[in-house]
């Protein structure tokens, strides 16, 4: 709630001197240890499974390494559903809403952090107290109203209600507050430089870290989102998510397709996240300072 | 300086007599810019809210007075017949139950385990970067690759935690059967993805705390123990409260873990006895399977009203727990 956000960010790098807390010792290694272990379980035991036929799951005692069958459960992951197609309905879903809740929040961010209107600090009190309402309650007269409009099945009825969040808002607003100057916002202003103008020169490049984690954050929510997906679409159309369940929900289930299919899934999910992990972390810790 | 050009005004139009037209039309541009931009900016929020979250919240309310089928259009209103039959009806009872039970299973240890794992990783270690990493590695699971992966290493014959239970000469465990242990497999699925991201969020106040209060307590001879109860808990408690918060929010709706867990792949009941059926799955059974609409809408705003009371009752709880670390 002090730190300023660029300052946070200079000091990230640092923190090992910062801490506040006490030596490491050889036990506080061996327990993190156990953690990470324990973390990265459940996916090897997934690409185990996957990488093995059935047989694996009878044996007393599993075998420790990956077989040779991976690719070939792979391609039966892709006979049994319409795996392709759930990839790119994903990925146009969450690129989309990665996309546009990014746009619409930076904006916002800036216009509640920067600018003076009427009713501003009630408007964002009452963002902050949408935070609070869970909006999966309502997914029955939302699916009423995709129906009425015809859009059940379509992809659209996944994106439109989750073009922007207040999560995102507020995450851009509290950024922005500290990133941006206000006498760069005038001076761009007394410049002659439009409003929007100003947005995307000045506003948008100062605040690109948040962003940027903001995006990141979308769009995992977006492609592991569950519940509304699998109300509004059919089986036909799936996202990578409802293809999964789709596979586990045969009488028999076949655990080395199942697990197979949820590798394949988690693949880009985790690069993203093994590539860009340093700033995710960053972000949820600047996130918690902001409070 | 910076006070003084916030508050100065947009140039105004004002027409001045030698000022050629075209000017006096930027200037009117220019205002009316300055005057409505920052309400365009905020409109599609309010928008989408209005649409996603307002009016089916609304809306829910009013179906929920309301006989109606999924596919049916003509509505027969029952007042608050479908929550007299709620009070009587022994599965929502019991989905209530199983909700509770696994959020109490999985908030406790959780934001324990997180305050202990946040204390590991606020020492000084070497890559900090990387054991914060791979700790949030399971945030990145999708709920249903996690339902799947955990029905799997929990299966009744053959999954890897009876083995191991039988190796250690212990007795197997129907994880899905019996309804306790159904509630201990979901929460750990549950504490599994979220207790790295929260032990972040805790380690990041940690790092906050002033490092001199830890010093002055030292040389007045504070142990480790009694510097993190008297120091670092009361000094926790607003990140504590705002996790104990948004983890009550998410963790009364569960929907994706019962679903996934139960043996038989596809079903809505949460267990052959509705075991460890929650309230979310509930409504999404009464709606899209049995597609009572309204009796469906009653369990949604009946389960929001539970959410806003509990989320209510750990706000104080968390703040008096912290607070009485801080009087001793």
């Amino acid at each position: 709630m002090t730190t300023t956000l660029p300052r946070a960010l200079r000091r990230s790098a640092r923190s090992e001197e910062r801490s506040s807390g006490g030596r490491a010792r050889f036990w506080t290694y061996g327990l993190l240890l156990a953690f990470a272990a324990g973390s990265a379980f459940p996916f090897y035991w997934s690409f185990l499974v996957a990488s093995r036929d059935a047989s694996i799951l009878t044996d007393k005692v599993p075998p420790l390494l990956p077989g040779g069958n991976f690719l070939a459960n792979a391609q039966r992951v892709f006979d049994s559903v319409p795996f392709w197609k759930a990839l790119g309905n994903s990925v146009v879903v969450s690129g989309t809403v990665t996309l546009t809740t990014v746009l619409f929040s930076t904006l916002a961010g800036f216009a509640f952090a920067k600018l003076r209107f009427c009713g501003r600090v009630g408007l964002f009190l009452f963002v902050v107290a949408t935070l609070a309402v869970p909006t999966q309650l309502g997914i029955i007269p939302l699916y009423l109203a995709m129906s009425e409009l015809g859009w059940a099945g379509g992809l659209q009825a996944v994106i439109v209600p989750n073009l922007v969040t207040a999560v995102g808002v507020f995450w851009m607003r509290q950024y922005t507050v500290e990133a941006v100057p206000f006498e760069l916002v005038e001076a761009a202003r007394v410049d002659g430089c439009s409003m929007i103008r100003v947005f995307w020169h000045v506003v948008l490049p100062a605040v690109r870290p948040a962003a940027a984690f903001l995006g990141m954050f979308t769009f995992m929510t977006s492609w592991n989102d569950f519940l509304w997906p699998l109300v509004v679409l059919d089986a036909d159309n799936p996202t990578v998510q409802l293809a999964l369940e789709r596979l586990q929900s045969g009488f028999y289930v076949d655990y080395s397709l199942v697990l197979a299919g949820t590798t394949l899934a988690a693949v880009p999910v985790l690069v993203v996240f093994l590539l860009l992990g340093r700033h995710i972390v960053a972000g949820i810790m600047q996130g918690a300072v902001k409070g | 300086m910076a006070a003084d050009t916030r508050q100065s005004p947009a140039p105004a139009p004002v027409r001045e007599p030698g000022r050629p037209p075209r000017q006096v039309w930027r200037d009117r541009l220019t205002h009316w810019d300055y005057k409505a931009s920052p309400y365009l900016y905020i409109a599609p929020f309010f928008l989408v809210f209005a649409v996603v979250g307002l009016f089916p919240l609304l809306y829910t309310g009013y179906l929920s007075l309301f006989d109606r089928d999924l596919l049916d259009d003509s509505p027969t209103f029952v007042g608050l017949g479908n929550y007299l039959d709620l009070v009587g009806d022994e599965q929502f009872w019991k989905s209530l139950v199983n909700t509770l039970s696994i959020f109490l299973l999985s908030t406790v240890p959780q934001i324990t385990i997180a305050v202990g794992l946040a204390a590991l990783l606020n020492t000084r270690l070497r890559a900090p970067t990387g054991w914060r990493i791979s700790v949030l590695l399971p945030y990145v699971a999708s709920l249903v690759a996690l339902g799947i992966i955990f029905a799997n290493l929990f299966g009744p014959q053959y999954g890897l935690v009876n083995g191991v239970l039988e190796t250690l000469g212990l007795d197997r465990v129907d994880w899905q059967a019996d309804r306790f242990s159904s509630h201990a497999a979901i929460a750990v699925m549950v504490n599994w993805r979220w207790t790295g991201y929260n032990a972040l969020i805790v380690l990041a106040a940690m790092q906050a705390i002033p490092k001199d209060l830890h010093e002055a307590a030292t040389v007045d001879g504070a142990g480790a123990f009694r510097r993190f109860r008297s120091i670092t808990l009361p000094l926790l408690r607003p990140t504590l409260i705002f996790v104990v918060v948004t983890s009550t929010i998410g963790g009364l709706q569960v929907f994706t873990e019962p679903k996934l867990f139960d043996a038989m792949p596809g079903s809505n009941n949460g267990g052959a006895a509705n075991q460890f059926q929650t309230v979310t799955l509930y409504m999404y059974q009464s709606a899209f399977e049995t597609q009572q609409l309204g009796y469906a809408s009653a369990i949604a705003w009946v389960l929001f009203l539970v959410i806003i009371v509990i989320a209510l009752v750990n706000f104080l709880l968390t703040r008096r727990l912290a607070d009485s670390g801080g009087d001793r």
